[in-house]
């Protein structure tokens, strides 16, 4: 692998939300890291913290969230020519100006779940677009203009400069989608966060709405992180796949790593319930039970309660991250040298090794 | 445009319905022949009279007639005091209009700063003020106002002198004076709503996800606010201050009492108790003209406010 250059480091950040019943540990010691031109998967199931990890990084936390611990470290360069030089800051403790002005659409970007409601309905799209290249990049109206028509262009929405003036409601999901797109790229940023970029569209458009980002991306060598329950997106676009669990990153490793050596229970849980043609007249797997509830305080793994392969000391105490290789690790006694040995489901291991034969997961 | 011309089509439709309603409810209370000439009056007379009158012919006949002369600003002669409706509802209207007028522009242009400053720093020192002064302020009945404003500017600050509303006719700055007080008794308790309501709208579109999308953008709660849930927020408020306006009206009855104004209200009242009926009716049409003339407004408005409407 050619010299990487890591853009985000995310270390033990720990973020709660004060609600009425109590404090919710929304996001326990998570670290994280992300390099240049790379994309990286959050997967976990809803409320595993995946993207409220994601929105500490842009600061549109909710305003009962706290960030207990962690850094959040972001390197990007600065000025031209002469003066360009390359910067560190914590997003978490930079100030509110200082993120406004270099960070959020600037440097990074969003693109959100629904492209229903996020875009502003009484406002034309073209003044969307423009509105961060106007402020961040003080543009002319004239070249914003024009950036934007190329944007337009850039995600698959011809005619430019008559569909400028149109309203949200006069695209279709999918194009409300590619329009979200062009708005996080109006600034070149160089990390684009997808929060579920596909979740609430169609699945014939889910497939052209991830090419599209895929393709931006090698243009415009992003770095992405991708925030999604959907394993079959992770096949299609991850380099590097942090599986969440309550708040917690269980296994991470590159996207083979993690699809054809799973190591943790929750991950194995999650392969067995994707959806399969071959294993056609079979009841689909699901993981039995329910995540845990993070208003209280979690004793040992998390996971324990729904692992059919729960240790005793799963109850007591939590696993380490144990590391099996410079990429992948899980947190998993099993992977504890005095633990029983514990085999792959076989339903999973024909499944891997199907995958395998096909040269492509899933 | 098309928008538009259903609208319009609509106000006329309702217009028409409200004045057929006004017909036939007062049809129903009987004609007045017998309380013009009193219970001594024989059968002879009041048939006479009936027939003068035209209350002999049949209904809709006497409906068509008095649509067409209606619409020609012949609303008919007033029984109690034998002179045109139109003269006598013509002066007054005015009054209630002007009155009307100052309290809704009173209550755009405090409510909606206010409203905005509220919802800009949310739970800060200002918010809470108005939050707490709005509370108390909308459960105190615009008559109370009229008197507490009559007691403090007319009786001890002498601002204006209350009961002299025939006096300052004539004398524009003096007239404006002493309708500022009224017209502030009705918009009191609707500037509170108001604020209420675009606060809350305002905080609730802050909520929804295009706001979050303009916070990634690098936005900052004010440009957020301004560029973004103002304008959204506004759809709810025009809606409710369409409503105020009409209910404003039904409202200044009262308080032209507190304040001696021979506005709309006070004919309204004084017809009814005779037995008046063409005043009566007129005042009915042009109350259901104003509501739905400012109704038509608000859609005019919705329509430049909001696109989806626009272009549907």
């Amino acid at each position: 692998m050619a010299k990487r250059e890591k853009i985000l480091e995310i270390r033990n950040l720990s973020i709660s939300f004060a609600t009425g019943e109590g404090i919710l540990h929304a996001v326990r010691g998570v670290n994280l890291d992300v390099h240049r031109g790379e994309t990286v998967a959050i997967v976990g199931e809803s409320g595993s913290g995946k993207s409220v990890t994601a929105r500490a990084a842009m600061g549109i936390l909710a305003p009962n969230s706290h960030v207990d611990s962690g850094t959040m470290k972001f390197w990007y360069e600065e000025g031209t020519g002469d003066t360009r030089c390359r910067r560190e800051a914590d997003l978490l403790r930079m100030s509110e100006r200082e993120r406004r002005r270099a960070v959020n659409g600037r440097r990074i970007a969003m693109v959100f779940q629904d492209p229903m409601t996020s875009l502003d309905p009484t406002m034309a799209i073209g003044e969307q677009l423009m509105e961060g290249m106007r402020w961040h990049n003080r543009l002319s109206k004239a070249q914003a203009r024009r950036k934007a028509v190329q944007l337009l262009e850039l995600v698959g929405i011809p005619e430019g400069e008559r569909r400028l003036k149109q309203y949200p409601h006069q695209f279709s999901g999918g194009q409300r989608q590619r329009i979200v797109i062009a708005m996080a790229l109006a600034c070149d940023p160089e990390l684009l966060i997808c929060d579920e970029p596909t979740t609430a569209l169609d699945v014939t458009i889910q497939a052209r709405i991830l090419e599209l980002i895929a393709r931006l991306q090698k243009k415009l060598n992003l770095s992405v992180i991708y925030i999604t329950h959907d394993l079959g997106v992770v096949a299609k676009v991850a380099d590097f796949v942090h599986v969440m669990y309550a708040g917690k990153i269980v296994e991470s490793g590159t996207a083979e790593e993690i699809f054809y050596d799973p190591r943790h229970p929750y991950t194995w849980g999650l392969l067995s319930a994707i959806p399969d043609l071959h294993e056609k007249g079979e009841r689909l797997y699901t993981i039995p039970g329910t995540p845990p509830n993070l208003l209280h305080e979690i004793l040992g793994d998390a996971f324990a309660p729904r692992n059919r392969y729960a240790l005793k000391i799963d109850y007591r105490r939590e696993p380490p991250m144990v590391r099996l290789s410079d990429t992948h690790s899980a947190a998993t006694w099993l992977l504890d040298e005095r633990a029983p040995h514990v085999e792959l489901p076989a339903a999973l291991r024909a499944r891997i090794a199907r995958m395998k034969q096909e040269g492509n997961v899933l | 445009m098309h928008y538009l011309l259903k609208k319009f089509c609509t106000l006329i439709i309702t217009l028409f319905i409200v004045s057929l309603l006004a017909f036939c409810a007062f049809q129903l209370i009987g004609d007045p022949t017998t309380s013009m000439l009193g219970t001594n009056a024989t059968p002879e007379q009041v048939e006479a009279l009936r027939h003068e009158l035209g209350f002999d012919r049949p209904l809709l006949v006497q409906y068509g007639d008095w649509l067409i002369h209606f619409v020609q600003g012949d609303m008919g002669t007033s029984y109690s005091y034998n002179m045109p409706v139109s003269e006598m509802v013509g002066s007054r209207i005015m009054v209630t209009f002007i009155m009307t007028m100052m309290a809704f522009i009173m209550t755009v242009v405090v409510s909606i700063p206010l409203g905005i400053f509220a919802a800009r720093r949310e739970g800060g020192v200002f918010d809470r003020i108005i939050t707490a002064f709005d509370q108390i302020v909308m459960s105190i009945p615009p008559f109370f106002i009229g008197i507490l404003l009559t007691c403090v500017f007319g009786l001890i600050l002498h601002v204006f002198q209350p009961g002299s509303f025939d006096a300052v006719r004539g004398h524009p700055v003096a007239y404006i004076t002493y309708m500022i007080f009224p017209a502030l008794s009705i918009a009191i308790p609707r500037i509170a709503m108001t604020v209420k309501m675009l606060r809350s709208s305002i905080l609730e579109q802050m909520g929804q996800d295009y706001i979050r999308t303009a916070y990634s953008r690098g936005l900052n709660r004010d440009g957020v606010l301004w560029g973004h849930a103002l304008r959204n927020a506004l759809i709810p408020v025009v809606t409710f201050v369409a409503v105020s306006v009409a209910e404003m009206v039904a409202g200044s009855i009262v308080i032209e009492q507190v304040f001696s104004i021979p506005g709309i209200g006070r004919l309204l009242l004084a017809s009814i108790s005779s037995r008046d009926i063409p005043v009566v009716q007129a005042i009915v049409v042009i109350l259901a003209l104003w509501v739905v003339v400012v109704n038509f407004i608000a859609d005019v408005l919705y329509q430049y406010i909001d696109p989806r409407i626009r272009l549907n």
